[in-house]
């Protein structure tokens, strides 16, 4: 079962047959005594050596070895704190390493309601983070202005900076917040599908697929894209899967998984 | 320099430091610049809003020659919500959401202190049951301070354990909101005329538990920090204040008691059920930073014990006034009762009347006395919410503690100073 | 709490040593307040906290109130507390708006600081006047607190607008057009 799992996975194309294995073995022999050379070894060396981009794989130990900045605003604050205790324990996530310098952090997490004062102190914060970084935007103060609308709170940090990630709540449970941070490490390494979509039966509800509105028209993209998860959901075809329901096409940074 | 306050300017000790500072430095000064030189080593360093040891986002103005702290002003305001100009436009019953969440380890004490001030406007009377609820919740709500405060304030000390052991006991009194109430913070359990609901089955016998648990951890904190030569150093006798300064500075609650002044509003002038237990108020001798963190964790005994009293004597009862123009009615009158239906629909879309005239009601927070100021005009909304906070008073405090002594000091004294800049800022 | 009576004892004696000074008492809910007039608000503080018998020496809380529709606007409420007898004496300085009195738009009430003789009030006069722009003569420092030094208006007057933005909902989208933006 396993192995089937693992031949399916690997680069080679063909899964082949007991002689094929065989011709691979004595392929490899010929190359650890060094008869293989040109052709032969190009060919080996392209069957046997899982590629990928160097890209993928720093966007993969980037997104695994995060360093949040230590950066509380207000009552959530507290609840960022307990996600780094033990019953929570974000460490298993690799993000453990608080930072209290924004050059060395990679994320900020914008916990608590942010007041005009305070506005430009976290924009000026922001700015001195090294690209790449992201922004997580917890609670609903930060995200909306929440239940705060007067004149001293800031509606929504994204009027004054990228915010990647929102998560809803008053203050958001510690899971919550470790489930936004998860979908920023999806973000991250390049918006896989997290595949609960797909067991919940769901394809179609995506974010994106109703996004970028203009003047209350969606857009031919976006419409198109949403036309065509509806279709999926309404075939239920297992194999059409998220990527033919126009992944890839959405903007950027909008719904993840 | 030293500006407000009008407390003694710490002259003699910083001069004398900073000629020590001059005689000693490589750079040969000619006699005339040497008196000039001892005010050019004044450094203004920055501190905050950004920093990992304010607790919040405080910032603060510190003078210093070479290390000692000559001057020290709090700039606060960061983290202002406006919360109180937010209470004018709501009416009584959804306020109390907003000034849950000034003093955002507290709330339990703000909700105490704005229904208590509504309560009295009213002149209600709180069934038994609901004060002896409230108490309980009042008490856990002040370890769950007391253990955040102990965690972070000794991770500021360099005691990076102290930290994971207090937020474990920490998410179990967590654990008794959400059970109770549905929410970790900000619950919304109090409203005017007792609590939203009553408890559910099996929350006494987790309570209990907590608490038995909880007077092991205790003695564990006290084991872990007490013969920790480094948080020994480091606490005593630093930042102490007399007790007649911080009175004159209207310094209230532990930060009082350590200095010695047993003054406690849940025994001067108490509210609830407090008349009727049994609790011990813990002074401490000197008022340095190791009293005060010795105040908080007895305090934190003593609560465990007026809980532990509060389950013993719970009476039975109703959980809320049986007042219908004012608490929701229950849910299984809507469907047999026209009356309740009405009342219902009156109080969810207008709230309820409150007749013209003010109220200062004051509560033992965990910080000190937290005061609600509520203003009535006669209409469904309050004309002016004030909350009298500890830590925005206790701000003041901070100069005094830290002038004269070493910059590493400040950290100490703001840790055990407790401030929650969610209650300063409002 | 003083009671009614003893409320009047006080108001008495306190017209006898400053006369003219309490305009009004009332007392509702069991707590008492002297309504004062602002000019002699130091002088009824210092009478309060020095006078044998009195001792209201710790003052628990200090704020503005702005009662828009009343005569004299604004008033300066101060909380005192006698911490012997365990009794709480509410004084209140009805303070009158000037703009209204033809002063100009820009005219501030002002009273005397009692940061003197309350060292605690500093924060809450700098409160107050950030708020409700009421200006405390011999203040050390006063200045904005909260808010930026920069803000204009002052933002807990009754005539000031909450602010904030109304909250648009997701099945507005069809209906308004253009509300992203």
């Amino acid at each position: 079962m396993r192995r089937e799992k693992l031949r399916r996975l690997s680069p080679l194309s063909e899964p082949g047959s007991p002689e094929h294995l065989r011709v691979r073995q004595l392929r490899a022999r010929d190359l650890l005594r060094g008869d293989l050379d040109d052709d032969e070894l190009t060919e080996h060396v392209e069957q046997s050596v899982m590629t990928t981009t160097l890209d993928k794989v720093l966007r993969w130990g980037a997104s695994n070895s995060m360093f949040p900045m230590t950066f509380g605003l207000a009552c959530c604050a507290i609840e960022m704190m307990a996600m780094v205790t033990s019953r929570y324990d974000i460490a298993r996530f690799g993000a453990e390493a608080f930072r209290a310098s924004p050059r060395q952090a990679d994320f900020i997490i914008l916990s608590g309601r942010v007041s005009i004062k305070m506005a430009p102190v976290v924009r000026r914060v922001y700015d001195q983070m090294l690209e790449p970084r992201w922004a997580i935007s917890m609670g609903a103060c930060s995200s909306s202005g929440g239940m705060f609308a007067n004149y001293a709170v800031v509606q929504g940090a994204d009027k004054f900076m990228p915010v990647d990630i929102h998560i809803p709540g008053c203050p958001p449970r510690p899971e919550a917040l470790l489930y936004g941070f998860t979908k920023l490490q999806r973000a991250i390494m390049g918006n896989p599908d997290q595949g609960w979509r797909r067991r919940y039966n769901a394809i179609g509800t995506e974010e994106w697929a109703r996004d970028d509105v203009i003047a209350g028209q969606p857009s031919e993209a976006s419409e198109a894209a949403y036309g065509r998860a509806r279709q999926v959901v309404a075939r239920t075809v297992e194999s059409t899967g998220p990527e033919g329901a126009g992944g890839g096409e959405g903007p950027r940074g909008a719904g993840f998984g | 320099m030293p500006t407000g306050g009008g407390g003694d300017t710490p002259a003699d000790l910083p001069a004398e430091t900073a000629a020590t500072v001059v005689g000693s430095s490589p750079i040969e000064r000619t006699e005339a610049g040497a008196a000039a030189g001892a005010e050019q080593e004044l450094m203004t360093v920055n501190m905050g809003p950004h920093h990992p040891a304010t607790h919040g986002v405080l910032r603060l103005l510190v003078s210093l020659q070479g290390e000692v702290v000559i001057d020290l002003k709090p700039i606060i305001g960061y983290l202002h919500t406006g919360i109180e100009k937010s209470c004018e436009d709501q009416s009584y019953w959804k306020v109390i959401p907003f000034v849950e969440r000034m003093d955002y380890l507290s709330y339990f004490s703000n909700m105490q202190a704005y229904c208590g001030a509504v309560e009295t406007l009213l002149e209600l009377e709180l069934p038994p049951r609901a004060q002896y609820l409230r108490v309980i919740h009042l008490e856990l709500n002040r370890i769950h301070s007391h253990l955040v405060w102990l965690g972070t304030s000794a991770l500021d000390l360099g005691a990076i354990s102290m930290f994971w052991y207090c937020f474990r006991e920490r998410d179990k009194i967590l654990d008794l909101f959400e059970m109770s109430s549905g929410q970790r913070m900000h619950t919304r359990y109090f409203q005017v005329g007792g609590v939203f609901e009553d408890i559910p089955a099996g929350f006494e016998r987790k309570v209990r538990e907590f608490c038995a648990d909880m007077v092991v951890r205790l003695e564990q904190y006290r084991a872990l920090l007490d013969r920790n030569e480094i948080f020994l150093r480091r606490t005593k006798g630093v930042g102490i204040v007399s007790r007649e300064r911080l009175l004159e500075l209207g310094v209230t609650g532990p930060l009082l008691r350590a200095a010695g002044e047993p003054w406690d509003l849940r025994r001067a002038q108490p509210d609830l059920c407090y008349a009727d237990l049994d609790f011990k108020i813990p002074v401490g001798t000197v008022g340095d930073g190791y009293d005060r963190y010795r105040v908080r964790l007895q305090e934190m005994r003593e609560s465990v014990r007026i809980i532990e009293q509060c389950l013993d004597g719970l009476p039975e009862g109703p959980f809320v006034a049986d007042d219908r123009k004012v608490v929701l009615p229950p849910r299984d009158e809507l469907s047999i009762s026209m009356e309740a239906l009405i009342h219902h629909f009156k109080l969810v879309t207008e709230g309820f009347r409150v007749p013209p005239g003010e109220a200062y009601y004051p509560v033992e927070s965990p910080r000190g006395e937290l005061g609600a100021f509520v203003l009535a005009d006669g209409s469904a909304k309050p004309a002016r919410v004030h909350i009298r906070d500890p830590s925005f008073v206790h701000m003041q405090a901070l100069r005094e503690m830290c002038v004269g002594g070493y910059i590493a000091d400040l950290i100490s004294n703001l840790a055990m100073l407790d401030p929650i800049l969610g209650g300063v800022d409002r | 709490m003083p009671d009614s009576p003893g409320l009047e004892l006080i108001a008495g004696e306190l017209r006898d040593a400053h006369p003219d000074s309490v305009l009004a008492t009332y007392h509702e809910h069991d707590q008492a307040c002297l309504i004062v007039d602002p000019e002699q608000v130091l002088d009824v503080l210092r009478w309060l906290r020095d006078t044998p018998g009195q001792r209201y020496d710790f003052l628990s809380s200090l704020h503005g109130v702005d009662y828009l529709p009343a005569a004299p606007r604004f008033g300066v409420v101060y909380e005192l507390l006698n911490r012997d007898r365990v009794e709480r004496l509410r004084v209140r300085a009805a303070l009158p708006d000037p703009a209204a009195n033809g002063d100009g738009a820009d005219a501030l009430p002002a009273i005397d600081s009692c940061v003197e003789l309350f060292p605690t009030a500093e924060f809450h006069e700098r409160e107050v006047y950030d708020f409700f722009g009421i200006v405390f003569r011999g203040h050390p420092d006063l200045r904005r607190i909260l808010l930026p030094e920069v803000y204009v208006g002052w933002p807990h007057r009754r005539d000031f607008p909450i602010g904030g933005e109304p909250v648009i909902f997701t099945h507005d989208e069809r209906i308004v057009p253009g509300w992203t933006e």
